[in-house]
């Protein structure tokens, strides 16, 4: 039997996930329905693995799947449900269209892609999620789509707009800029670049050394029940399969086929002329893949030890935390705010991989990727960034998003009573006290009213009053504060989310009578 | 005087009212140009249209909000006396917030549907609702009702969010405010209808007519900075609404402008219209049970003669349904 048909699943099925996460990351007005959030995210490996130690539920489970198509069929996960591995077949496919590539097989890189391995679990182990950060594929994929195409696709949205709006047509609706973080920026640029030089010249090079999901999973796949074999009574050593191997892992000169490194893509079963190459029952006797050996061992220890050290030296600055300096009254808040659901700074900063998808799906663009404000290793990750924006009171996208548990599902009402921070009150640079002229506009905004304008007889004016017991830390007041250089009002951010007390309610009992005169 | 203004149109809306009557004028479009002009110039400054209403101002309650419109809008001539053939329209409501209808802290929707189709059926060209939200705007579109209200009815609910629809325009009677960034539809519309909703509010006391107007201006910042009170009153001699239309069906009694709860709200089944912004304001604050002198921008508009707080002065026509 030549079964084509696989690289034909393969294609469509990979196309179909790339079309979804596309979809995902660049919807502009939340139109995305959460079925494709929830089902398309469910799979990727690292963010189900963490949000399955974060919440400990099998609802959380999909990197199970994962694990147990690996053991059958090899890595499939690679070619069918990587948003990263497929952006790769993307480019590799536009490059043929120009110019046939013809691949030959490589020796592997097993010192580096195990050693990344190693050192991402050790540093992970060790409490710290940047290893992940650095290397997660659907994260750089996240990433690559928030900071580079999303921007553009908004920016193209705003310009058909705008030239709509020269002719009163007012039908398509701007999405607000979004705000350009230039180390996200920057950092996706190369990882982009990196992988598109990677993807054309060496195939799925970048996934067979620095992919620690694909070396993972490329370890397992030894133990896979069914593996691609050469068929050696069918095999005419034509070297067609050997051509198309975007992995390089068909090595004719020995008969073998190095599986881990095989990202089942199937083109070798396509272009095979015979039954030369097929699955076949993987305990079978061949010669087999020889993963490891002592020399390896000490390289992975050294690697470990060199992570460990780095790690236990930058943690120290994940603390502290300072959003202004000046001379006057400057705004010092000691701890960045985390999205509600995340549960405290330390959960948060444990779980979450900086793949952006709130970042993208939120719709009021508070959630803004950090540059030093969680420390040196948690650059990338979002935080509440109440100087560009501020929570939305009934939104709980980002909870409902987030694949990995750093922001776990919450149910609106909870949400609006999670409390994020703390509002406190800079007498000193508040136009009421300074100007002694009214202004409102952080009571205006809050959501429970924990900021209230309560008359001052000392000044004659209403004044801004705060109850931080029902201050949620939405930011709001922060937010619309119109004070310069520096807020009169602002969010001291909860280490740990504490729930708030629910805002008293005074009804009106004013009596109408709708037959009375007017008092005018 | 039936003006076909389409023809006048800037091709550009980025075009700045002054611009326009300046290329206008340069241009030379002749005799059909020079009465365009004329009544544009008397649009801009105050209420040609509505001068020979009996009334200067209409207060109605103990009804929905269509049937206390149509009735209150016959005391000032009918909506054909502010709407005026192929004219176009923008309507300016209360969508600041996030909040359901209930709430109170925007514009009722039914009434924003009703004058939208009521200002169709004037014969107006294009029909234009937006405001310059203070939550996100989308949701405030939506979960306010009004953009389904709008649309419902026949007209343009357009964003207000991005500064690009704003340009920049002096207002020579302000005393803090001299200039401002102002939403194109506020100065390319024909007739402009103010449709607020009356509220408490903490900063400025209450928000009315022209409180309402903190909407269609970019910058809000700067009004909080620098006298909120002043700003408001200074804005409203930049150009006066040719009608405003309080809605005071649901009204908000504390914890204003955003509200907290339904509890928060009383069903006061008002309306008030007026061409003189400064007058329904005195009006509506009365009816909210405070005195007018309380709420310091009113007596501010009042000196700067955007109109008068003085109620005594006025015929007003007080329908009880």
């Amino acid at each position: 039997m030549k079964p084509h048909f696989l690289k034909r699943v393969r294609v469509f099925v990979s196309l179909t996930f790339f079309a979804a996460f596309s979809a995902l990351f660049l919807d502009m007005g939340n139109s995305v329905p959460d079925l494709i959030s929830d089902y398309v995210v469910y799979f990727q490996f690292l963010p189900s693995l963490l949000k399955f130690l974060s919440a400990g539920t099998l609802a959380a489970a999909g990197f199970i799947f994962v694990i147990f198509l690996t053991l059958l069929f090899g890595r499939v996960y690679c070619s069918f449900l990587c948003p990263l591995g497929v952006l790769q077949d993307v480019f590799i496919f536009a490059r043929n269209k120009t110019r046939k590539i013809t691949y030959a097989f490589q020796h592997a890189f097993s010192r580096t892609r195990y050693g990344i391995l190693t050192g991402v679990i050790l540093v992970f182990i060790s409490g710290s999620i940047t290893g992940i950060t650095l290397t997660d594929p659907y994260s750089h994929f996240g990433r690559i789509l928030t900071h580079i195409i999303r921007p553009a696709a908004v920016w193209m949205n705003n310009a058909l707009v705008f030239s709509l709006a020269k002719i009163n047509v007012y039908a398509v609706y701007p999405v607000e800029s979004v705000k350009l973080s230039y180390l996200p920026l920057f950092f996706s640029l190369a990882v982009l670049a990196l992988i598109l030089w990677m993807s054309l010249s060496c195939g799925r090079l970048y996934c067979n050394t620095l992919c620690p999901v694909g070396t993972f999973l490329g370890f397992l796949s030894g133990f896979s029940v069914f593996k691609i074999r050469f068929n050696a009574g069918e095999c005419i050593h034509c070297r067609a399969c050997e051509k198309v191997c975007k992995a390089g892992c068909m090595d004719l000169k020995n008969n073998v086929i190095d599986f881990s490194r095989c990202v089942a893509c199937y083109n070798c079963l396509k272009a095979c002329p015979t039954s030369g190459v097929a699955y076949q029952w993987g305990f079978k006797k061949t010669a087999p893949v020889v993963i490891g050996d002592a020399g390896k061992r000490n390289f992975l220890l050294q690697t470990a030890a060199f992570f460990f050290a780095s790690v236990s030296s930058l943690a120290g600055a994940q603390r502290e935390i300072e959003i202004y300096r000046s001379s006057t009254v400057p705004v010092t808040s000691k701890t960045a705010i985390t999205p509600p659901g995340s549960v405290s700074l330390k959960n948060f900063s444990n779980r979450c991989t900086a793949c952006q998808l709130c970042v993208a799906a939120c719709p009021t663009r508070v959630l803004q990727p950090a540059n030093l404000e969680y420390g040196l290793l948690g650059v990338m990750q979002p935080r509440m960034d109440y100087k560009l924006s501020y929570c939305n009171y009934d939104c709980v996208i980002c909870s409902a998003v987030c694949p990995t548990g750093a922001i776990l599902p919450q149910h609106p009402n909870t949400k609006k009573l999670i409390q994020l921070g703390r509002a406190k009150f800079i007498r000193k640079n508040c136009v009421v006290y300074t100007q002694k002229t009214d202004c409102g506009a952080c009571a205006e905004h809050c959501p429970t009213k924990a900021v209230r304008m309560v008359f001052d007889k000392e000044i004659r004016k209403h004044a801004p009053k705060i109850d931080e017991s029902i201050c949620v830390g939405c930011g709001a007041c922060e937010f619309a504060c119109p004070t310069k250089p520096y807020k009169s009002i602002y969010v001291e951010g909860n280490a740990v989310h504490v729930a708030a007390e629910k805002a008293r309610e005074v009804k009106i009992t004013e009596k109408v009578d709708l037959k009375e005169d007017f008092p005018f | 005087m039936l003006i076909r203004h389409s023809n006048l149109k800037p091709c550009g809306a980025a075009m700045k009212r002054r611009t326009f009557l300046e290329k206008s004028l340069k241009i030379g479009l002749g005799a059909g140009a020079y009465l365009a002009f004329g009544n544009r110039l008397t649009t801009y400054a105050g209420d040609a249209a509505a001068k020979k209403a009996p009334f200067d101002l209409v207060a109605v309650k103990g009804g929905e909000p269509d049937i206390m419109f149509n009735r209150a809008i016959q005391s000032l001539g009918g909506i054909k006396n502010f709407v005026k053939p192929n004219q176009t329209v923008v309507v300016k409501p209360n969508i600041g917030w996030d909040v359901p209808p209930e709430i109170a802290g925007n514009t009722h929707p039914g009434l924003v549907e009703h004058i939208v189709k009521q200002c169709l059926d004037a014969g107006a060209k294009d029909v234009y609702v937006f405001d310059h939200t203070c939550d996100k705007w989308s949701s405030c579109y939506m979960n306010s009702g009004i953009e389904k209200a709008v649309k419902d009815a026949g007209g343009k609910i357009v964003p207000g969010n991005m500064e690009k629809y704003y340009q920049e325009v002096d207002v020579p009677g302000g005393k803090i405010l001299t200039h401002a960034k102002v939403h194109e539809l506020i100065l390319e519309s024909d007739v402009f209808i103010n449709v607020p909703v009356l509220k408490n509010h903490g900063g400025a006391r209450l928000t009315i007519a022209m409180k309402n107007l903190m909407g269609v201006v970019w910058d809000r910042r700067f009004w909080h900075r620098n006298d909120l009170h002043q700003c408001i009153a200074d804005f409203a001699t930049f150009r006066k609404p040719d009608l405003n239309v309080i809605d005071a069906y649901h009204v908000m009694k504390q914890n204003g402008p955003r509200g907290v709860s339904a509890a928060d709200v009383v069903t006061l089944k008002s309306q008030i219209l007026s061409t003189d912004m400064v007058a329904a304001d005195a009006a509506a604050a009365r009816l909210f049970g405070m005195d007018p002198a309380e709420v310091p921008y009113i007596g501010m508009a009042d000196q700067l003669k955007v109109g008068t707080m003085d109620l005594s002065r006025l015929n007003i026509d007080r329908i009880v349904l």
